[in-house]
Protein backbone atom coordinates (compact mmCIF):
# COMPACT_ATOMS: atom_id res chain seq x y z
CA UNK A 1 0.00 0.00 0.00
CA UNK A 2 1.26 3.71 -0.85
CA UNK A 3 2.77 5.65 1.65
CA UNK A 4 -0.03 8.74 1.50
CA UNK A 5 2.57 10.63 3.78
CA UNK A 6 5.33 9.97 1.25
CA UNK A 7 3.20 11.78 -1.85
CA UNK A 8 3.33 15.22 -3.15
CA UNK A 9 0.21 17.45 -2.58
CA UNK A 10 -0.12 17.36 -6.76
CA UNK A 11 -0.11 13.88 -6.18
CA UNK A 12 -2.35 13.97 -3.25
CA UNK A 13 -5.06 15.88 -4.29
CA UNK A 14 -5.55 13.90 -7.61
CA UNK A 15 -5.81 11.24 -5.54
CA UNK A 16 -8.20 12.56 -3.24
CA UNK A 17 -10.40 14.05 -7.01
CA UNK A 18 -10.61 10.57 -8.35
CA UNK A 19 -11.71 8.89 -4.69
CA UNK A 20 -8.00 6.41 -5.03
CA UNK A 21 -8.02 7.59 -1.69
CA UNK A 22 -9.99 9.85 0.75
CA UNK A 23 -9.10 13.23 1.88
CA UNK A 24 -9.94 11.11 5.75
CA UNK A 25 -7.75 9.16 5.24
CA UNK A 26 -4.97 11.14 3.98
CA UNK A 27 -5.34 13.51 7.05
CA UNK A 28 -5.37 10.16 9.49
CA UNK A 29 -2.18 9.14 7.62
CA UNK A 30 -0.42 12.59 8.22
CA UNK A 31 -1.76 12.46 11.98
CA UNK A 32 -0.46 9.37 12.14
CA UNK A 33 3.03 10.30 11.36
CA UNK A 34 2.88 13.15 13.35
CA UNK A 35 2.02 11.17 17.11
CA UNK A 36 5.09 8.51 15.77
CA UNK A 37 7.73 11.18 15.34
CA UNK A 38 6.91 14.81 16.64
CA UNK A 39 8.27 13.41 19.75
CA UNK A 40 11.69 13.88 18.14
CA UNK A 41 11.12 16.64 16.03
CA UNK A 42 8.65 18.97 18.09
CA UNK A 43 7.81 20.16 14.76
CA UNK A 44 4.33 21.21 16.10
CA UNK A 45 3.09 23.18 18.95
CA UNK A 46 -0.43 22.00 18.72
CA UNK A 47 -1.95 19.61 16.53
CA UNK A 48 -5.72 19.79 15.73
CA UNK A 49 -7.22 16.40 15.10
CA UNK A 50 -10.44 17.32 15.46
CA UNK A 51 -10.41 20.35 13.03
CA UNK A 52 -8.39 18.72 10.49
CA UNK A 53 -10.92 15.40 10.27
CA UNK A 54 -13.95 17.72 10.15
CA UNK A 55 -12.53 19.97 7.02
CA UNK A 56 -11.40 16.21 5.33
CA UNK A 57 -14.94 15.12 5.84
CA UNK A 58 -16.61 18.49 4.00
CA UNK A 59 -13.94 17.82 1.62
CA UNK A 60 -15.03 14.03 1.01
CA UNK A 61 -18.59 15.35 1.44
CA UNK A 62 -17.87 16.70 -2.19
CA UNK A 63 -18.36 20.57 0.04
CA UNK A 64 -15.10 22.09 -0.96
CA UNK A 65 -12.71 21.50 -3.85
CA UNK A 66 -9.95 23.13 -5.74
CA UNK A 67 -6.56 22.26 -7.02
CA UNK A 68 -5.60 21.58 -3.11
CA UNK A 69 -8.42 20.26 -1.81
CA UNK A 70 -7.76 17.70 0.91
CA UNK A 71 -4.57 18.00 0.87
CA UNK A 72 -2.83 18.56 4.43
CA UNK A 73 -1.00 21.19 5.62
CA UNK A 74 0.88 22.85 8.75
CA UNK A 75 0.48 26.28 9.48
CA UNK A 76 3.10 28.55 11.39
CA UNK A 77 1.63 29.69 14.66
CA UNK A 78 2.39 33.40 13.82
CA UNK A 79 -0.82 33.27 11.79
CA UNK A 80 -4.37 33.46 13.03
CA UNK A 81 -6.98 30.72 13.80
CA UNK A 82 -10.19 31.52 14.71
CA UNK A 83 -10.54 29.37 18.42
CA UNK A 84 -7.68 27.29 18.04
CA UNK A 85 -4.32 28.37 20.24
CA UNK A 86 -2.31 30.60 18.14
CA UNK A 87 0.98 31.77 20.44
CA UNK A 88 3.55 33.49 18.01
CA UNK A 89 5.84 30.96 19.86
CA UNK A 90 5.76 33.32 23.19
CA UNK A 91 4.95 33.01 26.63
CA UNK A 92 2.87 35.66 26.58
CA UNK A 93 0.21 34.60 24.43
CA UNK A 94 -0.15 31.22 25.77
CA UNK A 95 -3.57 29.88 25.68
CA UNK A 96 -4.66 32.62 23.51
CA UNK A 97 -7.40 31.43 21.05
CA UNK A 98 -8.02 34.45 18.44
CA UNK A 99 -11.59 35.61 17.64
CA UNK A 100 -10.67 35.26 14.03
CA UNK A 101 -8.95 33.91 11.13
CA UNK A 102 -5.73 35.59 9.22
CA UNK A 103 -6.79 36.34 5.77
CA UNK A 104 -4.02 33.46 4.47
CA UNK A 105 -6.15 30.99 6.93
CA UNK A 106 -9.66 31.61 5.78
CA UNK A 107 -8.05 31.10 1.93
CA UNK A 108 -6.63 27.94 3.11
CA UNK A 109 -9.44 26.71 4.89
CA UNK A 110 -12.00 27.99 1.43
CA UNK A 111 -9.90 25.92 -0.60
CA UNK A 112 -10.56 22.79 1.15
CA UNK A 113 -7.14 22.52 2.40
CA UNK A 114 -6.43 20.44 5.95
CA UNK A 115 -4.53 22.54 8.27
CA UNK A 116 -3.28 20.08 11.02
CA UNK A 117 -1.69 22.12 13.20
CA UNK A 118 0.21 24.98 14.45
CA UNK A 119 4.02 24.82 13.88
CA UNK A 120 6.92 26.18 16.14
CA UNK A 121 8.85 29.32 15.51
CA UNK A 122 11.17 31.50 17.12
CA UNK A 123 9.48 33.97 19.42
CA UNK A 124 7.71 36.52 17.27
CA UNK A 125 9.48 35.46 14.01
CA UNK A 126 12.63 36.50 15.82
CA UNK A 127 15.79 34.11 15.22
CA UNK A 128 17.47 31.50 12.84
CA UNK A 129 17.01 27.97 14.66
CA UNK A 130 13.58 27.86 16.49
CA UNK A 131 15.85 28.06 19.71
CA UNK A 132 14.05 31.22 20.66
CA UNK A 133 10.38 29.27 21.18
CA UNK A 134 9.59 29.49 24.37
CA UNK A 135 8.32 26.00 23.96
CA UNK A 136 11.64 24.56 23.23
CA UNK A 137 13.28 24.19 20.09
CA UNK A 138 12.34 22.09 16.71
CA UNK A 139 15.00 19.68 15.66
CA UNK A 140 16.45 18.98 11.87
CA UNK A 141 14.59 15.84 10.77
CA UNK A 142 18.25 15.42 8.55
CA UNK A 143 20.21 15.39 12.26
CA UNK A 144 18.00 15.69 15.59
CA UNK A 145 20.60 17.26 17.53
CA UNK A 146 21.10 20.16 14.90
CA UNK A 147 19.18 23.39 14.36
CA UNK A 148 16.09 23.29 11.80
CA UNK A 149 16.38 26.80 10.57
CA UNK A 150 14.29 29.76 11.92
CA UNK A 151 12.28 31.30 12.71
CA UNK A 152 10.15 28.67 10.56
CA UNK A 153 11.78 25.96 11.60
CA UNK A 154 8.68 23.84 12.78
CA UNK A 155 7.17 24.49 9.20
CA UNK A 156 10.30 23.44 7.10
CA UNK A 157 10.79 20.49 9.78
CA UNK A 158 7.61 19.11 9.24
CA UNK A 159 7.51 19.02 5.60
CA UNK A 160 11.12 17.42 5.58
CA UNK A 161 9.49 14.65 8.43
CA UNK A 162 7.01 14.04 5.97
CA UNK A 163 4.42 15.11 9.04
CA UNK A 164 2.79 17.49 6.00
CA UNK A 165 3.21 17.78 2.41
CA UNK A 166 2.66 21.61 2.63
CA UNK A 167 3.33 24.22 4.99
CA UNK A 168 2.86 28.09 5.27
CA UNK A 169 6.07 30.26 6.99
CA UNK A 170 6.71 33.63 7.22
CA UNK A 171 9.63 35.60 5.76
CA UNK A 172 10.87 38.78 7.21
CA UNK A 173 14.16 38.37 6.60
CA UNK A 174 14.68 34.57 5.42
CA UNK A 175 12.59 32.86 8.09
CA UNK A 176 11.15 30.60 4.87
CA UNK A 177 14.28 30.08 2.83
CA UNK A 178 16.75 29.64 5.61
CA UNK A 179 14.77 27.05 7.29
CA UNK A 180 13.82 25.49 3.54
CA UNK A 181 17.71 25.43 2.78
CA UNK A 182 18.84 23.69 6.15
CA UNK A 183 15.93 20.66 5.87
CA UNK A 184 16.14 20.26 2.52
CA UNK A 185 12.95 21.67 1.25
CA UNK A 186 11.75 23.93 -1.16
CA UNK A 187 10.11 27.70 0.41
CA UNK A 188 9.24 31.13 -1.30
CA UNK A 189 8.96 34.40 0.44
CA UNK A 190 6.27 35.75 -1.90
CA UNK A 191 6.66 39.80 -3.74
CA UNK A 192 6.00 41.64 -0.56
CA UNK A 193 2.41 42.60 -0.66
CA UNK A 194 1.39 39.53 -2.82
CA UNK A 195 -0.03 37.90 0.27
CA UNK A 196 -2.49 39.48 3.00
CA UNK A 197 -0.91 40.18 5.98
CA UNK A 198 -4.09 40.53 8.08
CA UNK A 199 -4.00 38.25 11.00
CA UNK A 200 -0.84 37.62 10.72
CA UNK A 201 0.73 38.55 14.03
CA UNK A 202 3.06 41.42 13.39
CA UNK A 203 6.64 41.45 13.78
CA UNK A 204 8.16 44.07 10.89
CA UNK A 205 5.52 44.79 9.23
CA UNK A 206 7.11 46.72 6.28
CA UNK A 207 8.89 43.48 5.85
CA UNK A 208 6.99 40.26 6.70
CA UNK A 209 5.23 38.14 3.78
CA UNK A 210 3.85 34.48 4.59
CA UNK A 211 4.55 32.13 1.49
CA UNK A 212 4.70 28.60 0.62
CA UNK A 213 6.81 25.88 2.37
CA UNK A 214 6.91 22.03 0.10
CA UNK A 215 8.57 19.30 -1.05
CA UNK A 216 8.60 20.25 -4.58
CA UNK A 217 8.68 23.56 -6.34
CA UNK A 218 5.28 22.69 -8.01
CA UNK A 219 3.58 22.15 -4.62
CA UNK A 220 5.16 25.44 -3.51
CA UNK A 221 3.15 27.26 -6.65
CA UNK A 222 0.11 25.93 -5.67
CA UNK A 223 -0.06 26.61 -2.10
CA UNK A 224 1.19 30.21 -3.24
CA UNK A 225 -1.82 30.41 -5.98
CA UNK A 226 -4.50 29.75 -2.88
CA UNK A 227 -2.82 32.33 -0.33
CA UNK A 228 -2.55 34.69 -2.50
CA UNK A 229 -4.01 38.01 -3.83
CA UNK A 230 -5.39 40.81 -3.07
CA UNK A 231 -7.12 41.61 0.21
CA UNK A 232 -8.95 45.30 0.83
CA UNK A 233 -8.29 44.30 5.03
CA UNK A 234 -4.21 44.74 4.36
CA UNK A 235 -3.77 47.89 2.87
CA UNK A 236 0.14 47.23 1.96
CA UNK A 237 -1.53 44.26 -0.38
CA UNK A 238 -0.85 44.69 -3.90
CA UNK A 239 -4.07 45.69 -6.24
CA UNK A 240 -2.77 42.82 -9.08
CA UNK A 241 -3.32 39.66 -10.74
CA UNK A 242 -1.22 36.81 -8.82
CA UNK A 243 1.19 35.82 -10.81
CA UNK A 244 1.13 32.76 -13.16
CA UNK A 245 3.01 30.89 -10.72
CA UNK A 246 1.80 27.20 -11.18
CA UNK A 247 1.92 27.65 -15.06
CA UNK A 248 5.72 28.73 -14.54
CA UNK A 249 6.69 25.54 -12.84
CA UNK A 250 4.90 23.34 -14.86
CA UNK A 251 6.87 25.32 -18.00
CA UNK A 252 9.94 24.76 -15.67
CA UNK A 253 9.85 21.45 -15.30
CA UNK A 254 10.62 20.68 -18.67
CA UNK A 255 13.88 21.64 -18.18
CA UNK A 256 14.61 24.06 -20.93
CA UNK A 257 16.17 27.68 -19.49
CA UNK A 258 17.19 28.70 -22.56
CA UNK A 259 17.03 32.93 -22.99
CA UNK A 260 16.95 33.13 -19.67
CA UNK A 261 19.57 35.77 -17.96
CA UNK A 262 20.99 35.00 -14.63
CA UNK A 263 23.25 37.06 -12.31
CA UNK A 264 25.63 35.79 -10.13
CA UNK A 265 25.92 38.26 -7.28
CA UNK A 266 29.24 38.64 -5.99
CA UNK A 267 28.90 39.85 -2.50
CA UNK A 268 26.83 36.95 -1.17
CA UNK A 269 29.82 34.68 -1.57
CA UNK A 270 33.35 34.48 -0.03
CA UNK A 271 33.97 34.61 3.72
CA UNK A 272 31.63 33.22 5.85
CA UNK A 273 30.35 30.76 3.25
CA UNK A 274 31.46 27.56 3.83
CA UNK A 275 33.24 25.74 1.71
CA UNK A 276 30.52 22.98 1.09
CA UNK A 277 28.02 25.62 0.61
CA UNK A 278 29.84 27.34 -2.14
CA UNK A 279 30.67 23.72 -4.17
CA UNK A 280 27.29 23.29 -3.88
CA UNK A 281 26.60 26.46 -5.39
CA UNK A 282 29.03 26.76 -8.07
CA UNK A 283 27.45 23.20 -9.30
CA UNK A 284 24.13 24.79 -9.28
CA UNK A 285 25.17 27.94 -11.21
CA UNK A 286 27.36 25.23 -13.84
CA UNK A 287 23.85 23.52 -13.80
CA UNK A 288 21.68 26.72 -15.12
CA UNK A 289 24.32 27.23 -17.90
CA UNK A 290 23.57 23.44 -18.98
CA UNK A 291 20.02 24.26 -19.01
CA UNK A 292 20.31 26.93 -21.57
CA UNK A 293 21.01 29.61 -19.17
CA UNK A 294 23.08 32.64 -20.00
CA UNK A 295 25.40 33.39 -16.70
CA UNK A 296 26.84 36.35 -15.74
CA UNK A 297 28.46 37.92 -12.53
CA UNK A 298 26.69 41.38 -11.00
CA UNK A 299 27.88 43.86 -8.22
CA UNK A 300 25.11 44.29 -5.68
CA UNK A 301 27.52 47.14 -3.52
CA UNK A 302 25.40 47.75 -0.87
CA UNK A 303 24.23 44.18 -0.11
CA UNK A 304 27.22 44.32 2.14
CA UNK A 305 25.35 46.65 4.27
CA UNK A 306 22.05 44.65 4.03
CA UNK A 307 22.87 43.13 7.61
CA UNK A 308 23.09 46.38 9.50
CA UNK A 309 20.52 47.73 8.01
CA UNK A 310 17.79 45.09 8.58
CA UNK A 311 18.61 44.91 12.52
CA UNK A 312 17.81 48.47 13.12
CA UNK A 313 14.78 48.69 10.76
CA UNK A 314 13.22 45.28 11.93
CA UNK A 315 14.00 45.78 15.90
CA UNK A 316 12.95 49.25 15.31
CA UNK A 317 8.96 48.28 13.94
CA UNK A 318 9.26 45.20 16.23
CA UNK A 319 9.49 47.72 19.23
CA UNK A 320 6.55 49.26 18.08
CA UNK A 321 4.17 46.54 16.78
CA UNK A 322 5.30 44.51 20.04
CA UNK A 323 3.84 47.67 21.99
CA UNK A 324 0.55 46.06 21.78
CA UNK A 325 1.28 43.13 24.23
CA UNK A 326 -0.16 45.66 27.16
CA UNK A 327 -1.84 42.89 29.45
CA UNK A 328 -5.11 44.45 28.68
CA UNK A 329 -6.92 42.81 25.84
CA UNK A 330 -5.29 39.53 24.77
CA UNK A 331 -2.55 37.18 26.53
CA UNK A 332 -0.64 37.20 30.10
CA UNK A 333 -0.98 39.34 32.77
CA UNK A 334 1.44 39.72 35.70
CA UNK A 335 1.34 41.81 38.67
CA UNK A 336 -2.17 42.32 39.05
CA UNK A 337 -2.81 42.62 42.55
CA UNK A 338 -4.88 45.67 43.08
CA UNK A 339 -1.38 47.83 44.37
CA UNK A 340 0.40 47.51 40.92
CA UNK A 341 -0.84 50.25 38.68
CA UNK A 342 -1.80 49.67 34.96
CA UNK A 343 2.28 50.76 34.13
CA UNK A 344 3.44 48.44 36.61
CA UNK A 345 1.62 45.74 35.19
CA UNK A 346 2.35 45.95 31.59
CA UNK A 347 5.79 46.00 32.66
CA UNK A 348 6.01 42.97 34.76
CA UNK A 349 3.96 41.01 32.27
CA UNK A 350 6.23 42.32 29.22
CA UNK A 351 9.73 41.37 31.21
CA UNK A 352 8.09 37.78 32.45
CA UNK A 353 5.87 37.16 28.52
CA UNK A 354 9.05 37.59 26.74
CA UNK A 355 11.92 35.85 26.04
CA UNK A 356 15.67 37.24 26.04
CA UNK A 357 15.86 37.69 22.13
CA UNK A 358 12.48 39.43 22.02
CA UNK A 359 13.75 41.83 25.02
CA UNK A 360 17.23 42.27 23.08
CA UNK A 361 15.08 43.74 19.79
CA UNK A 362 12.85 45.82 21.60
CA UNK A 363 15.74 47.08 23.19
CA UNK A 364 17.73 47.72 20.48
CA UNK A 365 14.84 49.31 18.10
CA UNK A 366 14.05 51.81 21.34
CA UNK A 367 17.27 52.86 21.21
CA UNK A 368 17.30 53.05 17.52
CA UNK A 369 14.33 55.23 17.47
CA UNK A 370 15.24 57.15 20.10
CA UNK A 371 15.85 61.70 19.95
CA UNK A 372 19.32 61.80 19.09
CA UNK A 373 19.98 58.39 17.51
CA UNK A 374 17.11 58.26 14.99
CA UNK A 375 19.09 60.14 12.29
CA UNK A 376 22.29 58.11 12.87
CA UNK A 377 20.85 54.59 13.38
CA UNK A 378 17.29 54.13 11.84
CA UNK A 379 17.50 57.43 8.81
CA UNK A 380 20.42 55.83 7.43
CA UNK A 381 18.89 52.42 7.96
CA UNK A 382 16.21 53.52 5.57
CA UNK A 383 18.58 55.01 3.30
CA UNK A 384 20.49 52.31 2.79
CA UNK A 385 17.10 50.51 1.60
CA UNK A 386 17.07 52.99 -0.83
CA UNK A 387 20.82 51.44 -2.48
CA UNK A 388 19.76 47.75 -1.95
CA UNK A 389 17.04 48.47 -3.63
CA UNK A 390 18.73 50.13 -6.66
CA UNK A 391 21.32 47.61 -6.77
CA UNK A 392 18.37 45.21 -7.47
CA UNK A 393 17.13 47.31 -10.15
CA UNK A 394 20.58 47.96 -11.81
CA UNK A 395 21.49 44.37 -11.43
CA UNK A 396 17.40 43.38 -13.10
CA UNK A 397 18.02 45.50 -16.02
CA UNK A 398 20.20 43.54 -17.16
CA UNK A 399 19.56 40.15 -16.05
CA UNK A 400 15.68 38.38 -15.08
CA UNK A 401 16.94 36.31 -11.84
CA UNK A 402 19.74 36.38 -9.40
CA UNK A 403 21.34 33.86 -7.76
CA UNK A 404 22.54 33.13 -4.53
CA UNK A 405 23.41 30.73 -1.58
CA UNK A 406 20.36 30.92 0.58
CA UNK A 407 22.48 30.59 3.92
CA UNK A 408 26.36 31.16 4.46
CA UNK A 409 26.46 27.58 6.53
CA UNK A 410 24.67 23.91 6.63
CA UNK A 411 22.43 22.93 9.97
CA UNK A 412 24.65 23.49 12.91
CA UNK A 413 23.88 22.34 16.52
CA UNK A 414 21.77 23.26 18.86
CA UNK A 415 23.18 25.74 21.09
CA UNK A 416 25.94 27.05 19.27
CA UNK A 417 24.90 30.53 18.71
CA UNK A 418 23.25 31.28 21.07
CA UNK A 419 25.28 32.93 23.46
CA UNK A 420 26.64 35.33 20.49
CA UNK A 421 23.18 36.89 19.28
CA UNK A 422 25.51 38.09 16.10
CA UNK A 423 26.24 35.10 15.12
CA UNK A 424 23.09 34.03 14.73
CA UNK A 425 22.15 37.00 13.07
CA UNK A 426 24.52 36.22 10.43
CA UNK A 427 22.62 33.22 9.06
CA UNK A 428 20.64 36.13 7.79
CA UNK A 429 22.92 37.84 5.39
CA UNK A 430 22.37 36.14 2.25
CA UNK A 431 17.98 36.03 2.36
CA UNK A 432 18.02 40.20 3.98
CA UNK A 433 18.51 41.84 0.99
CA UNK A 434 15.27 40.38 -1.02
CA UNK A 435 13.24 41.64 2.05
CA UNK A 436 14.74 44.91 2.23
CA UNK A 437 14.10 44.99 -1.61
CA UNK A 438 10.41 43.83 -1.35
CA UNK A 439 10.64 41.54 -4.11
CA UNK A 440 10.07 37.73 -4.11
CA UNK A 441 12.95 34.66 -3.53
CA UNK A 442 12.85 30.76 -3.35
CA UNK A 443 15.27 28.67 -1.77
CA UNK A 444 15.55 25.15 -3.05
CA UNK A 445 17.61 22.43 -2.05
CA UNK A 446 21.41 22.28 -3.76
CA UNK A 447 22.80 19.07 -2.56
CA UNK A 448 24.33 18.01 0.45
CA UNK A 449 27.55 18.66 2.21
CA UNK A 450 28.90 16.74 4.97
CA UNK A 451 25.85 14.99 4.77
CA UNK A 452 23.18 17.97 5.29
CA UNK A 453 20.95 20.20 3.08
CA UNK A 454 22.69 23.15 1.56
CA UNK A 455 20.12 25.72 -0.71
CA UNK A 456 19.94 27.70 -3.95
CA UNK A 457 18.28 30.90 -3.51
CA UNK A 458 16.63 32.78 -6.37
CA UNK A 459 15.81 35.99 -6.57
CA UNK A 460 13.06 37.81 -9.02
CA UNK A 461 11.87 41.64 -9.58
CA UNK A 462 9.00 42.49 -7.88
CA UNK A 463 5.49 41.20 -8.77
CA UNK A 464 7.85 38.62 -11.11
CA UNK A 465 7.41 35.41 -8.54
CA UNK A 466 6.65 33.22 -11.91
CA UNK A 467 10.25 33.65 -12.73
CA UNK A 468 11.69 31.63 -9.84
CA UNK A 469 9.09 29.12 -10.40
CA UNK A 470 10.34 28.62 -13.54
CA UNK A 471 13.85 28.20 -12.90
CA UNK A 472 13.22 26.80 -9.90
CA UNK A 473 11.53 23.84 -11.24
CA UNK A 474 14.04 23.16 -14.19
CA UNK A 475 16.69 22.96 -11.61
CA UNK A 476 14.64 21.06 -9.41
CA UNK A 477 14.49 18.29 -13.05
CA UNK A 478 18.01 18.62 -13.22
CA UNK A 479 18.83 17.43 -9.75
CA UNK A 480 15.93 15.11 -10.03
CA UNK A 481 18.10 13.27 -12.69
CA UNK A 482 21.78 13.83 -11.15
CA UNK A 483 20.10 12.50 -7.73
CA UNK A 484 18.31 9.69 -9.16
CA UNK A 485 15.49 10.69 -6.72
CA UNK A 486 14.56 13.83 -4.14
CA UNK A 487 16.80 15.07 -1.89
CA UNK A 488 14.99 13.96 1.02
CA UNK A 489 15.22 10.41 0.22
CA UNK A 490 18.53 10.32 1.61
CA UNK A 491 17.53 11.68 4.91
CA UNK A 492 17.89 9.50 7.54
CA UNK A 493 14.41 7.42 8.29
CA UNK A 494 13.02 8.63 11.48
CA UNK A 495 12.00 6.24 13.77
CA UNK A 496 8.81 5.90 15.56
CA UNK A 497 9.57 7.51 19.50
CA UNK B 1 31.69 54.04 19.64
CA UNK B 2 30.93 54.37 23.12
CA UNK B 3 29.83 52.33 25.76
CA UNK B 4 26.19 52.03 26.36
CA UNK B 5 25.75 52.35 30.47
CA UNK B 6 23.48 49.76 32.40
CA UNK B 7 21.44 53.05 33.29
CA UNK B 8 21.00 53.45 29.82
CA UNK B 9 19.28 50.15 29.08
CA UNK B 10 17.54 51.01 32.59
CA UNK B 11 15.72 54.33 30.78
CA UNK B 12 14.90 52.25 27.25
CA UNK B 13 13.54 49.61 29.22
CA UNK B 14 10.96 52.24 31.29
CA UNK B 15 10.56 53.65 27.86
CA UNK B 16 9.41 49.85 26.48
CA UNK B 17 7.75 49.49 29.91
CA UNK B 18 9.68 46.06 30.28
CA UNK B 19 10.97 45.35 33.88
CA UNK B 20 14.39 43.56 33.70
CA UNK B 21 16.14 41.82 36.20
CA UNK B 22 19.78 43.45 37.44
CA UNK B 23 21.63 40.73 35.31
CA UNK B 24 19.30 41.15 32.19
CA UNK B 25 20.50 44.80 32.65
CA UNK B 26 24.05 44.16 32.91
CA UNK B 27 23.82 41.60 29.87
CA UNK B 28 21.96 43.48 27.43
CA UNK B 29 24.21 46.27 27.75
CA UNK B 30 27.41 44.38 26.91
CA UNK B 31 25.36 43.00 23.95
CA UNK B 32 23.86 46.48 23.01
CA UNK B 33 27.58 47.64 22.49
CA UNK B 34 28.56 44.65 20.09
CA UNK B 35 25.37 44.81 17.58
CA UNK B 36 25.26 48.43 17.64
CA UNK B 37 29.14 48.43 16.67
CA UNK B 38 28.41 46.34 14.16
CA UNK B 39 25.16 48.14 12.19
CA UNK B 40 26.99 51.45 13.16
CA UNK B 41 28.46 50.95 9.53
CA UNK B 42 24.81 52.14 8.15
CA UNK B 43 26.08 55.48 8.19
CA UNK B 44 28.85 55.67 6.71
CA UNK B 45 27.12 55.46 3.05
CA UNK B 46 23.43 57.06 4.11
CA UNK B 47 24.36 60.35 2.70
CA UNK B 48 22.46 63.55 2.67
CA UNK B 49 21.51 62.92 -1.42
CA UNK B 50 19.95 59.63 -0.76
CA UNK B 51 15.92 59.54 -0.02
CA UNK B 52 14.71 57.15 2.51
CA UNK B 53 12.44 54.31 1.54
CA UNK B 54 10.30 53.20 4.46
CA UNK B 55 8.28 50.55 2.23
CA UNK B 56 9.42 47.92 -0.27
CA UNK B 57 6.72 48.20 -2.62
CA UNK B 58 4.98 51.91 -3.22
CA UNK B 59 1.68 52.13 -2.65
CA UNK B 60 -0.77 55.58 -2.68
CA UNK B 61 -3.31 55.86 0.21
CA UNK B 62 -6.12 52.97 0.23
CA UNK B 63 -9.27 54.12 1.35
CA UNK B 64 -12.66 51.93 1.50
CA UNK B 65 -16.31 53.07 1.20
CA UNK B 66 -17.59 54.49 4.96
CA UNK B 67 -19.85 51.81 5.69
CA UNK B 68 -20.68 49.95 8.41
CA UNK B 69 -19.76 46.28 8.39
CA UNK B 70 -20.08 43.73 11.41
CA UNK B 71 -16.83 43.62 13.57
CA UNK B 72 -15.76 41.25 15.92
CA UNK B 73 -18.53 39.33 18.56
CA UNK B 74 -18.06 41.40 22.05
CA UNK B 75 -17.77 38.04 23.98
CA UNK B 76 -16.04 36.37 21.72
CA UNK B 77 -13.38 38.69 22.43
CA UNK B 78 -13.76 39.57 26.02
CA UNK B 79 -13.40 35.74 26.23
CA UNK B 80 -9.79 35.92 25.96
CA UNK B 81 -9.20 38.85 27.93
CA UNK B 82 -7.05 38.82 30.88
CA UNK B 83 -9.75 40.13 33.09
CA UNK B 84 -13.29 41.48 32.06
CA UNK B 85 -16.34 43.05 33.64
CA UNK B 86 -19.38 44.44 32.58
CA UNK B 87 -18.94 43.61 28.87
CA UNK B 88 -15.44 46.15 29.37
CA UNK B 89 -12.09 45.29 29.82
CA UNK B 90 -10.93 45.29 33.42
CA UNK B 91 -7.55 47.09 33.59
CA UNK B 92 -5.34 47.67 37.00
CA UNK B 93 -5.68 51.22 38.40
CA UNK B 94 -4.53 54.16 36.11
CA UNK B 95 -4.51 56.99 38.85
CA UNK B 96 -3.57 57.03 42.34
CA UNK B 97 -6.99 56.82 44.44
CA UNK B 98 -5.60 58.82 47.54
CA UNK B 99 -4.67 61.76 45.24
Amino acid sequence: MTDLTRLTADQLAAAIAARDTSATEVAQAHLDRIAAVDGDVHAFLHVDAEGALEQARRVDAGELTGPLAGVPLALKDLLCTKGVPTTAGSRILAGWCPPYDATVTARLKAAGVVILGKTNLDEFAMGSSTEHSAYGPTHNPWDLTRIPGGSGGGSSAAVAAFQAPLAIGTDTGGSIRQPAAVTGTVGVKPTYGGVSRYGLIAFSSSLDQAGPCARTVLDAALLHEVVAGHDPRDSTSIDAPVPPVVAAARQGALGDLSGVRVGVVKELSGEGYEPGVQERFAEAVALLQDLGATVTEVSCPYFDYALAAYYLIAPAEASSNLARFDAVRYGLRVGDDGVHSLDEVTALTRGQGFGAEVKRRIILGTYALSSGYYDAYYGSAQKVRTLITRDFEAAFARTDVLVAPTCPTVAFPLGAKLADPLAMYRQDVASIPANLYGGPAMSLPAGLSEGLPVGLQIMAPTLKDDRLYRVGAAMETAYLDRWGGPLLAQAPELVAS
Amino acid sequence: MSEITRDEVAHLARLARLALADEELAGLAAQLHVILGAVARVSEVAGADVPATSHAVRLDNVTRPDVVTPSLDRDCVLAMAPAAEDGRFRVPRILDEQS
